[in-house]
């Protein structure tokens, strides 16, 4: 049962096998107030770790979402083209951006653990 | 001063209570080689009545359009806007009021907006279209920068016969932008052999309809050529009224519809105030630039409108963002969508019948002086002729002789000597029979010579 | 029971919750349907000749299926269009504190002089012999621009502010790549206008952003850092976007021209230097006025503008077509690049035909009226007015630069609503219902909650104590944590918050037929 990493620009990311699944957390969504709007990239995109991977849009903002390690886009969550507000809804659930299948696992590893990222949340509020 | 309401006593009085001796402690971060200490060397101030004046008699040196017959067109048109339009407009409620970003308070300009766009969307025979650009030149290189996003290509080809105004502005900016463009060259008799600028390189292809010497040409072969090359078809539109006669871009298959609106609400101003209209797709709605008033509700549920997918825009996107346009034409296009109210379609359809009516009429006219060749068999109320020897001298003796009589192409081309015979002349619903035959006059008189 | 807008007036609806009238009107304040409602196709407010009858000439291209587009009679698109008005806040009518806008007095001698049919009705491309008045205006303009600028040049043509950026980066683009260098980078300061960044981006540069000092300024030394051999040029504003003079400009502009590399300005925020400070003798290199904004020509909700771009020396050739020269002969109008005497190599053209005449005529009567002494008396009553609205509140507001002089405009944050519970937004929302316009919210970025207060001159002192004393209540009643007022404005206007979530999520951005009905 794999856990969920956390990166300093607030993405999560979930690794199953060969594949992870990238999100916003649950502080970022609130951050940003009500998601009108996620532009996902195309699948087969490659990305290097710190890559822009998409835009996500509120009504007075705009954000870029970057890749948490390097990998390819092999799946986008299009359900978020009619519905971003699941991101608002449950963002480390079914409000995720996208799957990359990962060059590295072991990149994953030298992100934030849960603990380590709600500690490091306190030291930005 | 009369703008001024503060008094010295008010001066001083505030001065007080701000805490400083004079003025220019306020100015105390200004290094002191740089504050100024004497005036600008300009004139004082001046009462309304020496203003007036002085205007006045720069005024009255230019001829005015309705003091004698009239037929300059390329790219801007005269007709009679109703004085409705410009009461309306000078209502202190629309000409003083800031860009409607506090919505609860601007309800007034943002259904006007909501109102216009689909209007322009109606006409151009598209999904949806924007709050306004600047004109149509400018509107044509955003939508050529927009065609690039859209694509991932960067090569714009331009047709010959689009305006070389329109055809320079997309030029100057594609180049400081890194971007390519293939310029066809001018092609009077018709444009030809566009097609074969086509591969999947392109991102866009950019035609006039009319084109800039009247020609009317139906872009369903070409739209059908450019998409299925993965580029997009860019129809521009410089004399809107011909919307309302002749099949809209969007019918013949373009893919964004840019468009100058000045000839319905907007006086001709030697070249601006314009109105630059931009209309596309539905798919592309997030591409585009310029502001987009929306259909919202507010707190009580009531209907209302907003600015809104704001997040393309500078102010929030910056370096990002789908333009860095942020002022547009907003009291203009306030201007052509009450005209267009006004008119209502069976108006339009009227006003664009009797345009293409009085041109046709001086065509025939101007056919029988001789010397002159009418070059266009098809035209909406624009159309070229060929005069014997140079047309920039024939404007110009016509000019003399009180005739205004159209626009030789060499202004617009001046290095392409070839065809420095032509003059474009357009007719509005303005022009008289009076005026043809005094045209058709001195043009035979001038050409006796 | 449906009323006009086909809305049903049964108690339990959300009408319901607002005053009870039959129309949902309120007295002289009219909910106003679409023109697509109201309108019909077949209706014209214009009496237009009957077309003779005679063969079109289209070639197969008449357009024959409907359009779609409503008509209303004269009086009932009068009708239309004053009910529209009545749902605006204007400068008219009321003061507009936004920052970095200049919502200035709109003088009507400046709409009369536009008219004139000597300006109006004459076309661009008319022979030049027969407009020589509307050369010498423009001509006249560039003078006064030039003047008041202490730059050598000026390019009329831009069609606003961000049009004019574009203009000058461009130049500055060109120039370069005259030298044969290609630069790629553009240093900007944290606080600027969000035009800024996208017009360098547009050009293809990348942005670095300057930080301030804690003084709200650029420091030339922080400048110095950024400065490499790849940077293009450095985009500023003066005063910048907290309203504050930006004290070390020269020695920045000094150190960007040793490393081969220019500066832009901003010229956003002139009114508070013009007849004081020349950007020329500050080392620009292509500042844009906004004619309307220093010189008051309408905003008219949203445009149009006008740019202007004055160059320094080092830019002047690189200015755009067309332009006026001053020769031995006269004026020379120069409408092609290829026909600029040397050392002119024009960037190109901008937009077609000549620029915003419209405005120039309006700008001129503006600065004619007020001459050099006026002008400089407007700058002067501008910084007064700002620095007095700044000391009225300074007791009660936090102001994050310190409560120290500001020029044209004040800058005040929201570490004073901390614990209340209530946000700028919520604060600039109850300005509302108190008869205001919000000023600039939530810009510069650079500050948390930013409210940035510009005045301009043409507030009298009674106008200014009154808006003051508001303010002032208003804070008072959120540091009491009076949430009720704040919460739920404005109350008054003519709408209430609206949900611009649900307008970005599913955009409507134009009217549509009504889907024909099922069967019932």
């Amino acid at each position: 049962m794999a856990s969920t990493r956390y990166t300093k620009d607030h993405e999560w990311i979930r690794l199953d096998g060969e594949t992870a699944t990238v999100g916003i957390s649950e502080y970022a969504q609130a951050q940003l107030g009500d998601v009108v709007y996620v532009e996902l990239p195309p699948i087969g995109k490659r990305l290097g770790k710190g890559d822009e991977a998409a835009i996500v849009e509120s009504v007075k903002a705009a954000s870029e979402v970057y890749a948490p390690v390097a990998g390819e886009v092999v799946a986008v969550n299009s359900d978020l083209e009619g519905t971003p507000a699941a991101v608002n809804e449950d963002a480390e659930g079914a409000g995720w951006f996208l799957k990359l299948k990962v060059a590295d696992a072991a990149e994953i590893e030298t992100l934030m653990s849960g603990e380590q990222y709600k500690a490091f949340l306190e030291t930005i509020q | 001063m009369r703008y001024l309401p503060l008094t010295d006593e008010d001066r001083a009085e505030m001065l007080a209570r701000v805490g400083v001796a004079g003025i220019d402690d306020l100015f105390a971060d200004v290094p002191p080689d740089v504050l100024r200490r004497d005036l600008p060397d300009l004139p004082h101030r001046r009462s309304e009545v020496e203003v007036e004046r002085a205007l006045g008699r720069l005024a009255a040196e230019n001829v005015a359009a309705g003091a004698v017959p009239f037929f300059v067109g390329c790219g801007a048109y005269r007709h009679h806007v109703p004085a409705t339009v410009d009461h309306l407009v000078q209502r202190s409620e629309f000409l003083t009021s800031y860009t409607p970003y506090q919505p609860e308070i601007a309800q007034g300009t943002l259904q006007y907006l909501f109102e216009f766009q689909t209007q322009v969307a109606m006409l151009t025979g598209m999904e949806v279209a924007n709050a306004s650009m600047y004109d149509g030149s400018t509107a044509a290189a955003e939508a050529v920068l927009m065609a690039h996003r859209i694509t991932r290509r960067h090569k714009a080809v331009l047709a010959g016969n689009l305006h070389p105004h329109y055809r320079d502005t997309v030029a100057t900016v594609s180049r400081l932008a890194d971007h390519e463009v293939v310029a066809a060259p001018p092609a009077p008799a018709g444009e030809e052999g566009l097609i074969g600028l086509i591969d999947d390189s392109v991102s866009c292809v950019v035609v006039q309809v009319p084109d800039v010497f009247g020609h009317l040409n139906d872009l369903t072969a070409l739209a059908a050529r450019t998409q299925a090359a993965g580029a997009l078809l860019i129809a521009v539109v410089t004399e809107i009224v011909s919307l309302g006669l002749i099949v809209p871009p969007g019918q013949m298959g373009a893919d964004i519809v840019v468009g100058e609106g000045q000839s319905l609400g907007n006086s001709l101003s030697f070249g601006g105030p314009y109105l630059g209209l931009l209309a596309t797709r539905q798919k592309y709605v997030r591409q585009m630039p310029g502001r987009l008033a929306g259909a919202t509700v507010d707190a009580e549920g009531q209907r209302s409108y907003v600015l809104t997918l704001s997040a393309r825009e500078q102010h929030i996107r910056r370096e990002k963002a789908t333009s860095n346009i942020c002022t547009s034409s907003g009291l203009c296009a306030l201007a052509f969508t009450i005209h267009l109210t006004l008119l209502g379609e069976a108006g339009l359809r009227r006003l664009a019948r009797l345009n293409h009516a009085r041109a046709v009429a001086l065509a025939d006219a101007l056919t029988r002086v001789p010397g002159v060749t009418v070059l266009n068999r098809a035209f909406f109320n624009e159309f070229t002729v060929r005069v014997p020897g140079d047309a920039a001298d024939v404007i110009e003796r016509l000019a003399r002789a009180g005739v205004l009589g159209g626009v030789p192409f060499s202004r617009l081309e001046p290095r392409r000597r070839e065809l420095s015979d032509l003059v474009v002349v357009a007719a509005t619903e303005l022009n008289t029979d009076e005026d043809a035959a005094a045209y058709a006059a001195a043009l035979t008189e001038v050409l006796a010579c | 029971m449906l009323n006009r807008q086909g809305r049903s007036t049964a108690a339990g609806e959300a009408g319901a919750a607002r005053a009870a009238t039959f129309t949902g009107n309120r007295a002289l304040r009219i909910e106003e349907a679409l023109i697509f409602e109201i309108g019909r196709p077949e209706v014209s407010g214009v009496d237009l000749d009957e077309p003779p009858d005679f063969a079109l000439r289209l070639g197969g291209l008449e357009r024959t299926a409907p359009i779609g587009l409503p008509g209303l009679s004269e009086p009932e698109t009068v009708r239309h269009y004053v009910r529209l008005s009545r749902n605006n806040y204007s400068i008219d009518a009321g003061l507009y504190p936004l920052g970095s806008c200049t919502m200035k007095h709109n003088p009507r001698l400046n709409e009369k002089m536009a008219r004139v049919p000597g300006f109006a009705d004459i076309h661009p491309l008319q022979p030049l012999s027969t407009v020589p008045g509307a050369l010498a205006l423009i001509a006249e303009l560039s003078r006064w621009l030039i003047e008041l600028t202490g730059m050598p040049a000026v390019a009329m043509s831009p069609k606003a502010g961000a049009h004019g950026e574009l203009t000058g980066m461009m130049a500055i683009k060109a120039a370069l790549l005259a030298r044969g260098e290609r630069r790629s980078v553009v240093l900007v300061p944290e606080s600027a206008h969000g035009t800024n960044p996208a017009t360098a981006a547009l050009l293809g540069y990348r942005v670095e952003a300057v930080p301030a000092r804690a003084d709200g300024t650029v420091d030339a030394a922080e400048v110095e850092r950024h400065m490499t051999q790849d940077v293009a040029a450095i985009m500023l504003t003066n005063p910048n976007t907290c309203g504050l003079f930006e004290r070390d400009i020269a020695a920045i502009a000094r150190l960007v021209h040793a490393a081969g590399a220019f500066v832009y300005a901003d010229g956003a925020n002139f009114n508070a230097i013009m007849g004081k400070v020349r950007p020329g003798d500050l080392g620009v290199d292509a500042i844009h006025l906004n004619l309307h904004k220093t010189f008051s020509t309408p905003h008219g909700g949203g445009g149009p503008g006008a740019g202007p771009v004055a160059f320094s020396r080092a830019l002047a050739p690189f200015a755009p077509v067309p332009c006026l020269t001053a020769g031995a002969s006269g004026l020379a109008y120069v409408e092609q690049a290829e026909d600029a005497p040397p050392p002119a190599r024009p960037l190109g053209r901008l937009c077609a035909f000549h620029g915003q005449m419209g405005m120039f005529v309006r700008a001129l009567a503006y600065m004619m009226s007020h001459g050099a002494d006026g002008l400089r008396q407007a700058a002067e009553d501008a910084v007064l007015n700002a620095n007095y609205v700044r000391a009225s509140l300074a007791d009660l507001m936090s102001l994050p630069y310190g409560n120290r002089p500001c020029m044209h405009e004040a800058l005040f944050d929201d570490a004073w609503l901390d614990g209340t519970g209530i946000t700028t937004l919520d604060f600039a929302k109850a300005m509302i219902d108190e008869g205001y316009h919000p000023m600039t919210v939530y810009f510069p970025l650079v500050v948390h909650g930013a409210m940035l207060i510009e005045p301009t001159e043409s507030e009298s002192k009674a106008s200014l104590d009154l808006f003051t004393a508001t303010l002032r209540d208003l804070a008072l009643a959120a540091r009491r944590g009076d949430t009720e007022r704040f919460a739920g404005a404005p109350r008054y206007a003519p709408r209430r918050r609206l949900d611009e979530t649900r307008a970005a999520r599913h955009p409507v951005l134009r009217w549509s037929p009504p889907k024909p009905e099922a069967a019932e």
